[in-house]
C-alpha cells in the first residue's frame, strides 16, 4: 500500500442472497482498484454489472461478500461524513426546502454551529451549484438538474474527503447535464476532493475523470482496465472534441463497452458473433 | 366559468334545504289538520306530542338551548354547551391516552419486522371488538363512568392511529433512510427529523379515522352510563318524548363532528408532502 492512495479496495466481491444461501453467481468478484487524493475516477459498465453496490460499499450502505475497503489505511465500518453521497435518485427529503435539506447535511456534520453560520455556509454551497432564488423551494417544485444540484449541494457541503456520485445525471436532458457537468467540476476544481462518480457515459467519463475504471458484465464482473485519460486537464467539452486523443480513447471505451466488456471465452468470432455477443451482455445486465 | 365551483354549489345546497324542509313542515301540518274533526282526540295527541315535531319547533327549541348555552342549574339541568364541553374533553383525553401509547408503540412496530409480527395476531383480535363492550370491565375495574367513558375512547381510538404509525414509519423510504445514515444521523434526531416528518402524513390520517370514530362513540357510551354529556342528554330528552330536542342535539352532534374531521384535515395539509 503506497502512502497517498485515499482509498483502497481489496479484492471485493458481492453475492446476493436470500434465507437459503446465494441466488447467483457473484455479480462481482477480485475487484482492485485505488483512489488517490484530489483524484477524478469514473467508474463505467453496463447497469447491472454491480456498479451501485461497489459504490454503497464504499459509502458504507452494504456490506462486501467479501474483501475489504481501506481509508486512509483502517477499514471502513459503516457510513461516515468523511464520504459524501450524491444518490442516483437525488434521494431529497421531500418536506423540506432546498435550503433546508442542505442545511440538514450541515448540521449533521457540524452540530455546534448557530443559525446564521449554517445559513451562510449552506447558501455557499448553493450559490455554487447556480440556485440562489430557488433556495426556498421544496423538491417537487424543482426540476429534475436542479434537484439533483441540491443533492450535489448537500454532499459538496459537509466537505468530506471523498464523494460518491451515483450516475447522478442519468435522469437528466444532455443540456442540462452538460452545465451541471461544468459545475462539477468547477467546485472540484475550488475544493479538491476525491470524486469517484458512477456512469455509463463515454463522454461524462471522458470530460470529467482523470483516470476511468471499465468494468466488465455481470455475473462475476471485474474490473477489466484502468485508462488514465491523455487529454490536458484544462479540456472542456467543447475543446475535447478536437484532440485526437480523445477519438482514440472514445473510441478505445466504446469498443470496450460494446464488444469486451462480457467474458472473453464467450465470445464467438464467426459471422453475427458480435450481435449475438451484444445481446448475451444486455441480457446478462438486466437479470440483475 | 366551472359550474362545480363558487356560488351555484351553495346556492342549490339552500335550495335543497329549503325544499326538504319545506315538505317536513307541510308533512306535519297536515296530520294535524286531518285530525280536526275530532276536538277531544285532537286535544289528546296534541298533549302526548308523540308525532314527528316540525322545522319550526325544532327551531323553537334549538333558540331555547342556545339562548343560555351555559347555564347550570343542577345536575339534570345544564346548558347544551356544558354537555357538549363535557363530551369534547372526554373524547381530546380518551384521544389523548391513546396517542401516548398508540404513538411510541406504532414506531416501535414499524422499525422492528419481528415485533409487528409478533403483535400483529393480538392488534387483529382487539381491533374488531366493538368500544362498547369493553365498557363493563371498565366500569368494574375503574368504578367511575365518567374515567369508563375516556377509557372506551381511547380503546377506540388506539387502533387506527397505532396501525397508521407502525405503517408511515414501516414504509419511509429506504433512500432517506439511507441519506440519514450517511450523515451520520442516528436515534432521537433520525427520528425527528427524518421518520416522522416522513411517516407524518400517513399517521395524521389514522388520527383523523380515530377522532372520528371517538365523536361517535362517545355518544353511545355516554347514552349508557348517563351523568353528562350530550348523549346523555340525548337519552333523558328520549326519555322525556322531546324529539325537537332530540333533533336539535343531533344536528349539534353531526356539526361538531364535522369541525373535529376539519381541524385534522388542515393538519393533514400542514404535514403533507409532495414526492
Amino acid at each position: 500500500m503506497t502512502a497517498g492512495f485515499l482509498i483502497t479496495v481489496e479484492n471485493l466481491s458481492k453475492t446476493f442472497c436470500n434465507s437459503h444461501g446465494p441466488i447467483a453467481a457473484p455479480v462481482f468478484e477480485g475487484v482492485h482498484f485505488t483512489l488517490e487524493e484530489a483524484e477524478f475516477v469514473c467508474l463505467i459498465g453496463y447497469s447491472g454489472c454491480g456498479k451501485s453496490t461497489i459504490l454503497n460499499i464504499l459509502a458504507g450502505l452494504e456490506e462486501p461478500t467479501s474483501g475489504r475497503v481501506l481509508m486512509g489505511g483502517l477499514p471502513i465500518a459503516g457510513p461516515s461524513l468523511e464520504r459524501g453521497v450524491v444518490f442516483q435518485s437525488h434521494a431529497l427529503l421531500p418536506w423540506l426546502s432546498a435550503e433546508r435539506n442542505v442545511a440538514f447535511a450541515v448540521r449533521s456534520r457540524w452540530p455546534s454551529w448557530d443559525a446564521a453560520e449554517v445559513a451562510r455556509h449552506c447558501q455557499w454551497y448553493l450559490d455554487l451549484v447556480h440556485l440562489a432564488g430557488s433556495e426556498h423551494k421544496r423538491p417537487s417544485e424543482l426540476s429534475g438538474g436542479m434537484k439533483q444540484r441540491v443533492g450535489i449541494a448537500r454532499a459538496f457541503a459537509i466537505q468530506p474527503k471523498v464523494l460518491l456520485l451515483d450516475e447522478p445525471f442519468g435522469a437528466l436532458d444532455a443540456l442540462t447535464r452538460g452545465l451541471i457537468q461544468d459545475e462539477l467540476l468547477q467546485i472540484w476544481a475550488a475544493t479538491q476532493q476525491t470524486i469517484f462518480l458512477i456512469t455509463h457515459d463515454v463522454d461524462e467519463a471522458i470530460l470529467l475523470a482523470d483516470r476511468i475504471l471499465l468494468m466488465s458484465s455481470a455475473p462475476r464482473a471485474q474490473i477489466a482496465e484502468v485508462l488514465r485519460n491523455p487529454l490536458p486537464r484544462d479540456r472542456t467539452r467543447q475543446s475535447m472534441y478536437h484532440d485526437p486523443r480523445y477519438y482514440e480513447l472514445r473510441n478505445h471505451l466504446l469498443d470496450f463497452l460494446v464488444s469486451r466488456s462480457g467474458r472473453h471465452h464467450k465470445v464467438v468470432p464467426s459471422q453475427g458473433g458480435g450481435a449475438r455477443f451484444v445481446n448475451e451482455s444486455l441480457q446478462a445486465g438486466r437479470l440483475q | 366559468m366551472n359550474p362545480a365551483r363558487g356560488a351555484r354549489p351553495i346556492f342549490a345546497s339552500l335550495v335543497l334545504l329549503a325544499l326538504v324542509l319545506g315538505c317536513w313542515q307541510l308533512a306535519t301540518l297536515g296530520k294535524r289538520a286531518s285530525a280536526t274533526g275530532d276536538a277531544e282526540y285532537q286535544g289528546m295527541i296534541s298533549s302526548q306530542r308523540s308525532g314527528l315535531p316540525s322545522p319550526i319547533e325544532i327551531a323553537q327549541a334549538s333558540w331555547h338551548h342556545l339562548r343560555s348555552p351555559f347555564h347550570d342549574g343542577g345536575a339534570n339541568d345544564k346548558g347544551i354547551g356544558i354537555q357538549l364541553a363535557f363530551s369534547i374533553a372526554r373524547v381530546l383525553l380518551g384521544f389523548a391516552l391513546a396517542m401516548t401509547l398508540a404513538i411510541p408503540l406504532g414506531f416501535v412496530i414499524g422499525t422492528s419486522p419481528l415485533l409487528h409480527r409478533a403483535l400483529n395476531p393480538y392488534v387483529q383480535v382487539l381491533k374488531p371488538i366493538s368500544p362498547l363492550a369493553w365498557m363493563p370491565l371498565a366500569l368494574y375495574t375503574i368504578r367511575d363512568s365518567s374515567l369508563s367513558s375516556i377509557f372506551v375512547i381511547s380503546i377506540c381510538s388506539v387502533w387506527p392511529m397505532l396501525i397508521n404509525t407502525a405503517h408511515g414509519v414501516g414504509s419511509v423510504k429506504r433512500e432517506w433512510l439511507d441519506v440519514a445514515r450517511t450523515l451520520e444521523v442516528h436515534g432521537l434526531r433520525r427520528a425527528l427529523h427524518v421518520v416522522l416528518p416522513a411517516a407524518a402524513p400517513t399517521m395524521l390520517t389514522g388520527m383523523r379515522i380515530s377522532m372520528g370514530i371517538a365523536w361517535l362513540v362517545i355518544v353511545a357510551a355516554e347514552m349508557l352510563v348517563g351523568g353528562t354529556g350530550i348523549g346523555t342528554f340525548v337519552w333523558n330528552e328520549w326519555n322525556n318524548l322531546s324529539l325537537s330536542n332530540v333533533i336539535f342535539a343531533l344536528l349539534l352532534i353531526g356539526l361538531v363532528g364535522m369541525l373535529l374531521d376539519l381541524a385534522f384535515s388542515s393538519l393533514t395539509r400542514l404535514v403533507a408532502y409532495q414526492e
